[in-house]
C-alpha cells in the first residue's frame, strides 16, 4: 500500500528525542499520507463500474426512488465536491453508514476489526515463535537435509492457496478427527451470551469468566490461526534464513568462532542480534498485511472480520464502508511502521 | 525447539478437550446459508432474497401462500374479501383473535397503517403497491379501516382482482404492529431506523437478533394463529462458502444447508443421514441480446442464436438437479404458465439462418456474465456451442452488480442473467419482458425490454390489456399468447427455471421452500 514508504520516512523524524520540528513534520507527513490514502480509495470507489445507487436500492426500484437516493447520496455533484464533503464528514468523526449492514461504518469497524485482530495476532505469534527458530536452524544447517526439508515446507506454505488449505484443514481436523470446532468464532449456541467488551473473544469470555465459552472460542481459533500462521511462518522463516546466511558469512562470526565461543552463542548471541533489526520490519509488515484482513481465510471459516467486510463493501460499491475500513487499515499500517522504527532504535545501538 | 513442539502439542490437546457439538438441540433449527445479501429486515424495504425469507417467517401478510400449499393464494391476516362490482374496491375481513408478538391485537387499523407506511416510506419494493394507483397523498383515503376488523382498499385503475390480491401477498403487504412501530418512531420516520433490525409482526416467529454477515436468530411465537411452531428457536447462520456448508451438515452442526452446488449435492449421495430435497423455484435464467447491435437486431440472427444453446446438455450435466429447461418468461407451475420448449441445440439450422442473415462465417460477440457458479459454467457452454456456428463469444466475467450496471446502461451485447417474479402474478414478468412504454435512452423506467432496446408498442398494449382483464380464462390466454410470441422472436433467449436443492438431516422434516424467495417457511419444521 501507498503509505508503506512514507510512514517509516515519517517516523524517522520522531527519533531525535522528540524535537518539536520533528513531531510537526511527523504529523504533517501522517496527515498527507492519510489524505492520499483517502483520495486514492475515494477515486477507486468512484471508478468501480458498479452503480452505487444500485447497491442501495436494488435493480427494481422505481425511477423516482432511484433518483431520490442518487440525490441523497450527493452523486449529482462534481467529484471534487463529493470528496470535500466526505472529508468534512470524516473530520467530524462521521464515517457514514454502510449499505450492507445498515449500521454506521464506525460501529461496523468496532465489530469486525477485533475479529481480525484476534486472528492476525495469534497467526503472527505462530509465525514468529516457529518461523524464526526454524529459519535460523535452516541457515545454520544450510545445504543439508534439515535445510532442504524446511525450505520445501516453507515453499509449500508460500504457494498453496490458503483457501484450499483452509478447507482441507476443516475436512481433516473438524469433520474427520473432531479436534477443533468448525467455521465461525463460537458455536452458534454460545453466540450472544457474552457481552462484547473488547470484541476479542478470548479476552471477553475470560473477563466474564465463562470458561466453557472461552475454550469453545479457542477451539474455533486454533485452525484458522494455524493456517494463517503457517503462511506468516513461511514468509518469516524464509526471510530469517536469508538474513542469517548473510550474517553467518561475515568475518565477525568467524572471529567469534576463532575466539572459541560456543556455536549457540555465535548463532544466537552474535549473528541473530544483527538479524533482529531487519526482522522487526518483516514481522511488522506480515502482521500488518494480516490485519488488512485475510479475505479468503475469513470466507472459508465464516470469520466476520474486516477483510471480508471491505471486500464485500467494494463489490457493493459501498464506498463509505470501503473508505472507513481503509482508514482503519491505513492507521494500523502507519502505527506498526512507527512501532517498528522505534524498535529499530532499541535494537540497533548505531541508530541511537 | 523441543519447548516449542511441546507448546504446539499442548495447544492440540486443549483443542481435543473441547470437541465441537455434534448435534443441534432438539428444539432448535440451525440453517447454514449465505445471508450476506440482507441489508434490512423492514418489510417496507426488504427486496433481497435472504431478507424476503426472513420476513416471511416474522410477519403475516394480508393475503398469503401457506407452507401447506405454496401454490394457492389464501387469506393471511385477512380471513376473507369481497370485490365490488366495478372491481375497484376490495373489502377485507380481518381474522378475529390474532395477536402481534407484543400481545397487541391485530386490527384493520394495523392493516391500513402497514400499507400507508410502505407508500409513505417509498422504498424499492413500494412499486408493488404504488402501481395500484396509491401515492403518499391519496393512500390514506384509498386504504382505510372501516371498523376494528374491516379494512377497505380502493384502486384507481381497472386491474384484475387476482392481480390486486397477488400484490397483497407480497412482502410489502406484511402487517406491522402500528403501536409498537410508532413507539420507535424518530423524526417522523415511521419507525424506519428501528425496523431495519427489529420486528413488530404477528408471524410464526419473532426476530431475536440480526447480525450482518453472522446470523439471524428467531424465537417461536406461542400465540401464532396456527399455533406455536415446534421449533423454539431458529438460527440462520451465515456460511458464505458452500464447501464449508457441506462440512457442517456432514458433521451434524447444521440441520439444513442451502447453498450447495450440484457437484457437492452429488458428493452427499450415499450418506443416509442426509437427505436432499428439491423445491421448484420461479427464477427465470435468460440471455438478453441488445437490439442496438445491428447483428442482433436481425431476426434471423436472433433465431439462429436460439438454436445454438445446449439447453438439455447443460441441464443434464453440470446443472443437474438445480435447473430445468424452460423457454417462456413465466415459470411453470403457476397460473398462465407456458411450458413449450421448441428449441434445442441444432448447429446446422443455425448456420443456415446465419447465412441467410448475411453472416455465413458468423461474427464476434461479447457475453457479460457474473463470475460465479453457475454463470461462468453456462457462459462457457454457450461459448462452445455458439463457436460451432462461427459465433465467437468472448466472455466478460464480472461481479453481478457490475453486469447489471452495464445492462442498465444498455452497453452490453449479450448478457446472461436471471429474473425472479416480485409477486406471483404473470404481470410481474410481463411487465418487464413484454412492456417497454418508452424506448428512448432517457426513459426513466428500465424494464428488461428497454434494457435490450426492444421497441414493442403492440406487445406493450397487449400486456396493459391483460392486467386489466377480469375474466380469468381470457386473461390466461393473453399471457400464453405473449409468452409464445416472445419465445419465437424477441431479444430474450429463455434458458432455465431453477430448483433449490436443500440438504437436511434425516430427522429434520417440514421445511418448505416455495416458488419465490419470500415463500420459505420454518413453521412446520420438526426434529
Amino acid at each position: 500500500m501507498a503509505q508503506q514508504q512514507s510512514a517509516p520516512a515519517a517516523a524517522r523524524f520522531l527519533l531525535p528525542s522528540g524535537h518539536a520540528v520533528g513531531a510537526f513534520r511527523l504529523i504533517v507527513s501522517i496527515a498527507l499520507t492519510f489524505l492520499g490514502l483517502i483520495a486514492v480509495t475515494f477515486v477507486i470507489g468512484r471508478v468501480v463500474p458498479i452503480d452505487p445507487v444500485l447497491a442501495r436500492v436494488g435493480d427494481r426500484a422505481l425511477p423516482e426512488v432511484y433518483e431520490r437516493v442518487r440525490l441523497e447520496m450527493g452523486l449529482d455533484r462534481p467529484l471534487y465536491e463529493q470528496f470535500w464533503l466526505y472529508l468534512q464528514k470524516i473530520l467530524q468523526g462521521d464515517l457514514g453508514t454502510s449499505v450492507i449492514t445498515s449500521r454506521p461504518v464506525f460501529e461496523d469497524i468496532l465489530h469486525f476489526f477485533p475479529a481480525t485482530i484476534e486472528l492476525a495476532t495469534f497467526a503472527t505469534l505462530v509465525g514468529v515463535l516457529i518461523g524464526i527458530p526454524v529459519g535460523v536452524a535452516a541457515a545454520v544447517y544450510q545445504g543439508r537435509l534439515l535445510d532442504h526439508v524446511i525450505r520445501v515446507l516453507a515453499l509449500v506454505g508460500y504457494s498453496v492457496p490458503v483457501f484450499w488449505l483452509g478447507l482441507m484443514g476443516l475436512l481433516l481436523f473438524y469433520r474427520h478427527l473432531d479436534w477443533v470446532a468448525g467455521p465461525g468464532r463460537l458455536d452458534i449456541f454460545y453466540d450472544g451470551l457474552v457481552d462484547p467488551v473488547t470484541g476479542l473473544m478470548l479476552i471477553d469470555t475470560a473477563l466474564a469468566e465463562e470458561w466453557d465459552i472461552f475454550w469453545n472460542a479457542v477451539s474455533h481459533l486454533v485452525l484458522p490461526t494455524a493456517i494463517l500462521g503457517y503462511f506468516s511462518l513461511a514468509y518469516i522463516c524464509r526471510m530469517t534464513r536469508s538474513f542469517m546466511i548473510e550474517q553467518l558469512r561475515q568475518e565477525y562470526v568467524t572471529t567469534a568462532r576463532v575466539k572459541g565461543l560456543s556455536e549457540f552463542r555465535v548463532v544466537w548471541g552474535h549473528a541473530f542480534g544483527n538479524v533482529m533489526v531487519p526482522l522487526v520490519t518483516v514481522v511488522a509488515l506480515s502482521y500488518a498485511s494480516l490485519l488488512e484482513g485475510a479475505v479468503l481465510t475469513e470466507t472459508v471459516f465464516a470469520w466476520p472480520g474486516l477483510g471480508l467486510y471491505i471486500t464485500q463493501s467494494l463489490f457493493n460499491a459501498d464506498i463509505d464502508a470501503v473508505l472507513g475500513g481503509t482508514i482503519v487499515v491505513g492507521t494500523a499500517f502507519i502505527g506498526l511502521n512507527l512501532l517498528s522504527d522505534i524498535l529499530y532504535r532499541v535494537l540497533d545501538p548505531r541508530t541511537r | 525447539m523441543r519447548k516449542l513442539l511441546s507448546c504446539v502439542a499442548l495447544a492440540g490437546l486443549m483443542a481435543l478437550g473441547t470437541p465441537a457439538m455434534a448435534e443441534t438441540p432438539k428444539d432448535t433449527l440451525v440453517i447454514a446459508k449465505n445471508i450476506d445479501d440482507i441489508i434490512t429486515l423492514d418489510p417496507a424495504e426488504v427486496f433481497e432474497l435472504s431478507g424476503g425469507e426472513m420476513i416471511a417467517n416474522i410477519y403475516d401478510r394480508i393475503m398469503t401462500y401457506e407452507p401447506e400449499d405454496t401454490q394457492t393464494l389464501v387469506g393471511g391476516v385477512a380471513e376473507s374479501y369481497t370485490v365490488s362490482d366495478d372491481g375497484r374496491t376490495i373489502t377485507l375481513k380481518i381474522r378475529p383473535g390474532q395477536k402481534f408478538h407484543s400481545g397487541n391485537p391485530v386490527t384493520a387499523e394495523d392493516v391500513a397503517f402497514s400499507l400507508h407506511r410502505v407508500i409513505k416510506l417509498d422504498k424499492t419494493p413500494a412499486f408493488i403497491l404504488s402501481q395500484l394507483g396509491w401515492t403518499a397523498d391519496n393512500v390514506e383515503s384509498l386504504v382505510k379501516a372501516k371498523d376494528e376488523l374491516t379494512a377497505e382498499i380502493t384502486i384507481t385503475e381497472d386491474y384484475a382482482p387476482t392481480f390486486v390480491l397477488n400484490c397483497l401477498s407480497a412482502g410489502v403487504a406484511s402487517v406491522v404492529d402500528k403501536k409498537v412501530v410508532l413507539e420507535h418512531e424518530k423524526n417522523g420516520d415511521l419507525g424506519y431506523e428501528w425496523m431495519k433490525s427489529n420486528s413488530a409482526g404477528s408471524g410464526a416467529f419473532s426476530l431475536k437478533s440480526w447480525k450482518a454477515n453472522e446470523s439471524v436468530v428467531f424465537e417461536a411465537f406461542a400465540d401464532y394463529r396456527h399455533g406455536a411452531p415446534a421449533m423454539k428457536r431458529v438460527i440462520v447462520r451465515h456460511i458464505g462458502e458452500p464447501a464449508a456448508q457441506r462440512l457442517l451438515i456432514e458433521k451434524g452442526d447444521a440441520d439444513l444447508v442451502r447453498n450447495l452446488s450440484a457437484d457437492q449435492i452429488q458428493g452427499l449421495a450415499g450418506n443416509d443421514k442426509i437427505i436432499v430435497e428439491a423445491y421448484p423455484k420461479a427464477d427465470i435464467h435468460y440471455l438478453g441480446m441488445n437490439q442496438k447491435d445491428e447483428r442482433l437486431a436481425n431476426p434471423k440472427v436472433r433465431e439462429a442464436m436460439r438454436w445454438l444453446v445446449d439447453y438439455q446438455g447443460m441441464a443434464d450435466s453440470f446443472l443437474r438437479g438445480q435447473f430445468k429447461v424452460h423457454q417462456a418468461f413465466w415459470p411453470s407451475g403457476f397460473f398462465a404458465a407456458y411450458t413449450e420448449t421448441p428449441f434445442k441445440l441444432d448447429v446446422e439450422k443455425a448456420k443456415a439462418l446465419l447465412a441467410e442473415a448475411g453472416y455465413p462465417d458468423g461474427f464476434e460477440i461479447e457475453l457479460d456474465a457474473a463470475n460465479t457458479w453457475p454463470w461462468s459454467e453456462v457462459a462457457q457452454s454457450l461459448q462452445a456451442t455458439m463457436g460451432q456456428a462461427g459465433v465467437k463469444v468472448s466472455i466478460v466475467p464480472a461481479e453481478q452488480k457490475q453486469v447489471i450496471t452495464k445492462y442498465r446502461a444498455r452497453n452490453h451485447q449479450v448478457v446472461l442473467l436471471y429474473w425472479s417474479p416480485d409477486y406471483m402474478d404473470p404481470h410481474s414478468n410481463a411487465d418487464t419482458f413484454a412492456r417497454n412504454p418508452d424506448n428512448s435512452d432517457e426513459a426513466k423506467s428500465k424494464p428488461l425490454a428497454w434494457r435490450n432496446a426492444w421497441d414493442i408498442p403492440d406487445l406493450t398494449k397487449q400486456a396493459d390489456a391483460a392486467v386489466r382483464e377480469r375474466d380469468a380464462e381470457k386473461r390466461k390466454q393473453m399471457y400464453l399468447d405473449m409468452q409464445a410470441k416472445i419465445q419465437q422472436d424477441s431479444p430474450f433467449i429463455i434458458l432455465f427455471q431453477n430448483t433449490e436443492q436443500v440438504a437436511r438431516q434425516a430427522n429434520v422434516k417440514g421445511f418448505v421452500s416455495g416458488p419465490t424467495f419470500d415463500t420459505v417457511y420454518y413453521r412446520l419444521v420438526t426434529k
